[in-house]
């Protein structure tokens, strides 16, 4: 009997433990900013949903794309009803992996080097990225950026505007994860 | 013994199961069960703060200065001699600045009568979707108009008090996808001074609008205001107007056919007198300039 309750506890420990390779963010910030000489456009995002497994490497990312948050009110309604049509497409995920993940966690490096396919306006293309990823036993902190070109997502800009919005805007992620139970 | 050992195998059985479960389940889906449960507000019903000439449930966000150049043509049936109407012209200028999102405050003078008009307008619903459904968007308007044109004799000319007129609007609207919206706006209009004893001082109408999306940047609109109880005096007609948004962007430019040559609730209501379906068709235009003013978050 006790050897049973042993190895019992044992087991839940070592599933506990597992389960612990899993971390996760609901507060995770992603920005965007789109530089041209006409004008500046950023918007930022702190409602971003994000999770990271040790384990495999596996990273899956998501948002809605109407939690951006523009300067100008009206910048935000064009984004969401005119260019991203985010009634159609309300969010925009990731889902990716870790390249170095064994390098990180031995500490050999603090750059993460991140592969996958990032989907928005409902066009699903093949991403890398870099950032520095940060592994500690109760945090994965990730902070990384990467260019994506707004073509490439079928994102129509009408001409009258195509010189206020930039052809590649810069992504900046930053992703504070605490363990998912 | 037998017993707790059956209950610690029962015990680990269902962890182990429930860990293997998650751990074959796709990171998207930890992420989609994880995400919070949100009421969506219904944004951008319409383009414009206004349909075609009477306002939409739409206001513009906290610290935007609007700038509105409005101008509607003569008849298109005064024909070559007029150049389709182009000849002659009424002109509102107006500035609407919000106070905060829910609620607007506007001047505005038209060349036609030399009127001035005022107008608060407060949004108090919101159409909402996902947690906390709410099926409409309501705004309310309130407008004041004076005429300023001298087209009194001159040893009888008129208090302030006279020359007033106040409108009153519920505007009640719904997006019902991404493409169609519909507005409807009970409205009642109070007259200081009538031109005769049986026009009523007290007018009752109900306006109908509506838009289609045809692509991101356009849309059709239309607006139809029925009075039952019109002005007895002049032959007046229920206003109807349709018109196109095109959106740019920081302005959205409206071109319209209209039987009003006003841009005043109280006068493009009550006192319309073209025939659209004869003819009686203005062609005008609004352009609205939006400048951010202060910090906006």
């Amino acid at each position: 009997m006790y050897r049973a309750a042993l190895i019992c506890i044992c087991l839940l420990f070592s599933i506990i433990g597992f389960s612990q390779e899993r971390y996760i963010t609901k507060q995770g910030y992603i920005s965007f900013y789109s530089h041209t000489p006409v004008e500046d456009i950023k918007a930022e995002n702190n409602q971003v949903l994000s999770i990271v497994d040790l384990s495999t490497g596996n990273v899956a990312v998501t948002l809605l794309m109407k939690s951006f948050e523009f300067e100008k009110a009206l910048m935000q309604e064009h984004f969401n009803e005119n260019y991203v049509e985010s009634d159609k497409y309300p969010k925009a995920s990731f889902e990716g992996e870790i390249q170095n993940l064994k390098e990180i966690l031995d500490g050999e490096n603090g750059v993460a080097a991140i592969t996958g396919d990032l989907t928005v306006h409902g066009i699903t293309k093949p991403i890398t990225m870099e950032g520095k990823l940060k592994i500690t036993d109760d945090a994965v902190n990730f902070d990384g950026s990467f260019m994506v070109t707004v073509a490439d997502y079928e994102i129509n800009i009408p001409s009258v505007v195509a010189r206020n919005i930039a052809k590649e805007v810069e992504v900046t992620c930053k992703l504070e994860h605490t363990p998912y139970r | 013994m037998n017993h707790s050992l059956k209950l610690s195998c029962i015990f680990f059985t269902f962890f182990f199961l429930n860990t293997t479960l998650s751990n074959s389940q796709d990171l998207l889906d930890i992420l989609e069960s994880e995400t919070p449960k949100t009421t969506e507000i219904v944004s951008a019903i319409f383009k414009g703060t206004r349909i075609a000439n009477g306002h939409s449930v739409e206001t513009r966000k906290k610290g935007v200065l609007e700038f509105l150049i409005s101008h509607r043509f003569g008849r298109v049936n005064g024909g070559f001699y007029q150049l389709f109407g182009l000849d002659e012209s009424n002109i509102r200028f107006a500035l609407e600045y919000a106070v905060s999102d829910n609620f607007t405050l506007g001047l505005g003078r038209s060349s036609f009568d030399k009127s001035y008009d005022g107008f608060v307008k407060y949004r108090l619903l919101q159409q909402k979707t996902s947690q906390n459904t709410f099926p409409v968007s309501v705004t309310l308007v309130g407008s004041m108009a004076q005429k300023t044109l001298r087209d009194y004799p001159a040893d009888d000319k008129p208090d302030f008090n006279d020359r007033l007129a106040y409108t009153t609007q519920v505007l009640i609207a719904r997006k019902f996808n991404s493409a169609i919206s519909l507005q409807v706006a009970p409205t009642y209009i109070h007259r200081n001074t009538v031109p005769t004893f049986q026009d009523p001082h007290d007018i009752l109408a109900l306006g109908i609008g509506g838009r289609m999306k045809i692509t991101n940047q356009v849309s059709v609109n239309a607006e139809y205001f029925y009075s039952f109880n019109p002005i007895e005096s002049i032959t007046p007609r229920d206003a109807f107007s349709i018109s196109v948004d095109i959106e740019t962007g920081g302005h959205v430019f409206q071109l319209m056919m209209s039987n009003a040559i006003t841009m005043i609730e109280k006068s493009f209501i009550t006192e319309t007198t073209g025939n659209f379906f004869s003819g009686d068709i203005h062609l005008g235009f609004n352009i609205s300039r939006a400048f951010h003013l202060g910090n906006k978050k």
